[in-house]
């Protein structure tokens, strides 16, 4: 398979994005989003993850096969916390008589 | 086993091809190191059965006599530790999977030879922690390492196991990562997908277990010894973490693990009927796919492991359900095993002895794990010996079973050579009837309400525990007959030719042992899989290699 070669610029752009975004992470954790908090966290580190899967680990290049192994792995993951956390949220359902 | 006296074997193989230590250390040649692999699990299967050997020899009475509490949980939790990550885990897959795969679809090697030999190294330094932690002591948490025990109060070599298990698990990925490379890009010309033996589905569903499951365990450990070491709150609620968030994790790769032991025996098992029976698998499609779908359904129903653990009842609900459709897949690959042999030219070479045990060890294994599903019946059971008897049934009576039907079946292309038929089958029986006397026992004894894990019991329990403790050791015995035999067979016994079952196969289209490249030349397949042909024909030419 023929190697995609990528620009040293594109590198530098994903490098300085992820250094904002961290700088944004660190920033926001200093206010108080409430119920947000976490979901704004987390949504930063999803577009961190996702840049360094597409551009530093080359996904964005790779083939379809590549893509589908890729994107197993992501379902995987959300197997684990959808199933996870189908114990948390659902703890609170069940009322114990006094 | 018998066989004509003119046989001669090739007079280079990849056995012979070069000399000396270092030939081995460095080979790259898939064959070779399964067979580097083949040392280092018997090893490791020898020292997993010393543990159980304490075990039994403690349980032979009601109280504390041969160790005590502090010992004897250390004997369980390496005896799990050591049979479970250094044996059960790679066995198949390591052994009979890397001297496999490459033969059975046509290839020269494994589509990364230097990072199959790398994955061995990985696996020799992961079990090196783990032995250093047993000589300094062991570790008593159990082989589930539950927290916050594990991370918090146990005084045992929690840190040093939990890196051996950590570093095993890199091997594990990468022979993973090696067979789904090699299954997608290098198979034969012709050789579709759905020409494949069933062995190589089987392989390919339990590599998507190891490298979708392994880093969760990896990750979980690493949390773990952040804990213990660092004190960072993550499953101790004194530090202000949640345990049941560490059996989450721990069971999301664990019991998924139990299909990446026992994926590869099914694929063995699924060889030796056809083989054996001379007949195209009944339903070879569904017991393809019902391969993938135990390794898919196998990752949503870890939380059966958890009914007691104060994880909501709901949760319960749906793991109990998804644990119930999970038997649907295997179901339907015993029933075609049963089916294929309908009218089959059946053979009861001692490969296929170890089938029938197989099957029969599964379904008792299988069912009862119906019965643990179950909600109910499991507050009854849990944390008792009908667990402790459940999961041997599955992963010694399958995978061990699995393991060494297929040993036998290709010890002859293995070493080119044939052992003694009739010490085999003795061998079979032995360990059938040791199995049965050790595990069946414990059915009972945790129907009744003994707790698994105790190194005392009531005195009305003995009567069971000796019968369990006998079983034992006549099993014992029946795993060293092989060794010896085996053994004896590499320097004495007769040159096996190139295909001594009449099987169908690539693999026993080359000659035994095979060349280091395999094949003289690339085969193209035009012929489905398990296609017998004539049956008498067969028969004739099984009768004829066989004498």
């Amino acid at each position: 398979m023929r190697e995609h070669i990528v620009s040293p610029k594109i590198y530098y752009t994903i490098f300085i994005a992820l250094t904002v975004l961290t700088v944004v992470t660190w920033s926001v954790a200093k206010l108080d989003l409430g119920k947000m908090n976490a979901v704004v966290a987390m949504t930063i580190a999803v577009i961190k993850a996702t840049l360094v899967v597409l551009y530093f680990m080359h996904v964005r290049y790779s083939s379809r096969l590549t893509w589908v192994f890729v994107g197993a792995g992501f379902f995987w993951l959300a197997i684990m916390v959808a199933l996870t956390l189908s114990d948390y949220m659902t703890r609170g359902w069940l009322t114990i008589a006094q | 086993m018998e066989t004509v006296a003119e046989i001669t074997p090739p007079r280079t193989h990849y056995l012979n091809a070069t000399y000396g230590v270092k030939s081995w250390l460095l080979t790259t040649d898939h064959k070779r190191i399964a067979l580097l692999y083949l040392a280092s699990v018997t090893f490791f299967f020898f020292l997993g059965g010393l543990f159980a050997a304490g075990i039994r020899i403690e349980l032979l009475t009601p109280q504390g006599d041969f160790v005590q509490a502090e010992t004897y949980n250390r004997m369980f939790t390496m005896h799990g530790v050591v049979m479970i990550f250094l044996f059960l885990i790679p066995a198949i897959p390591a052994v009979l999977g890397n001297f496999l795969v490459p033969l059975m679809i046509g290839a020269r090697d494994l589509a990364f030879p230097r990072i199959n030999l790398l994955s061995w190294y990985i696996y020799t330094v992961g079990a090196l922690f783990a032995v250093l932690a047993i000589l300094f002591g062991g570790v008593d948490t159990g082989w589930t390492f539950y927290t916050p025990y594990s991370s918090t109060y146990s005084n045992g070599n929690v840190i040093l196991t939990g890196l051996g298990v950590f570093v095993v698990g890199f091997s594990s990925i990468l022979t993973g990562l090696n067979f789904i490379v090699t299954i997608h890009t290098m198979r034969a010309p012709g050789l579709t997908w759905f020409r494949l033996p069933l062995f190589i589905w089987a392989h390919y569903a339990t590599s998507l277990i190891m490298i979708l499951g392994t880093p969760v365990i990896a990750v979980t450990i690493l949390l773990l010894a952040l804990e213990r070491l660092a004190h960072v709150g993550i499953f101790d609620p004194a530090l202000g973490g949640d345990p049941v968030l560490f059996q989450h994790l721990f069971w999301f790769y664990s019991h998924p693990a139990v299909y990446i032991m026992v994926l590869p025996a099914m694929g063995v098992i699924s060889e030796l009927i056809a083989n054996m029976s001379r007949k195209r698998i009944f339903g070879y499609k569904f017991v393809a796919f019902a391969s993938l779908a135990i390794a898919a359904f196998g990752f949503l129903v870890w939380g059966h492991h958890m009914f007691v653990s104060t994880q909501s009842v709901y949760a319960g609900m749906v793991f109990s359900f998804l644990s119930y459709a999970v038997a649907i897949p295997s179901a339907v690959k015993v029933f075609n095993w049963t089916a294929t042999l309908y009218k089959g030219s059946i053979s009861y070479d001692t490969p296929m002895l170890y089938a029938f045990g197989f099957i029969g060890f599964f379904i008792i294994g299988g069912m009862t794990g119906l019965f643990l599903a179950a909600l109910g019946v499991d507050v009854h059971v849990h944390d008792t010996y009908f667990v402790v008897a459940h999961f041997h049934y599955i992963m010694v009576g399958g995978t061990i079973m699995g393991y060494l039907g297929g040993l036998h079946y290709w010890w002859p292309k293995i070493t080119g050579r044939l052992y003694s038929e009739a010490w085999a089958r003795f061998a079979a029986l032995v360990i059938f009837v040791g199995f049965n006397l050790t595990f069946f026992p414990q059915f009972l004894l945790g129907y009744m309400g003994m707790p698994r894990r105790y190194y005392a019991y009531p005195p009305e329990f003995q009567v069971l525990n000796v019968m369990s403790s006998a079983g034992a050791s006549i099993l014992g015995v029946g795993y060293l007959i092989p060794v010896i035999y085996l053994i004896w067979s590499m320097r004495y016994g007769p040159h096996a030719p190139a295909n001594p079952w009449g099987a169908a196969g690539l693999e026993w289209r080359t000659s035994s042992p095979p060349p280091t490249l395999n094949f003289e030349q690339v085969p193209v397949v035009t012929w489905e899989a398990y296609e017998f042909g004539d049956p008498s024909e067969n028969a004739e030419s099984r009768m004829e290699n066989r004498g």
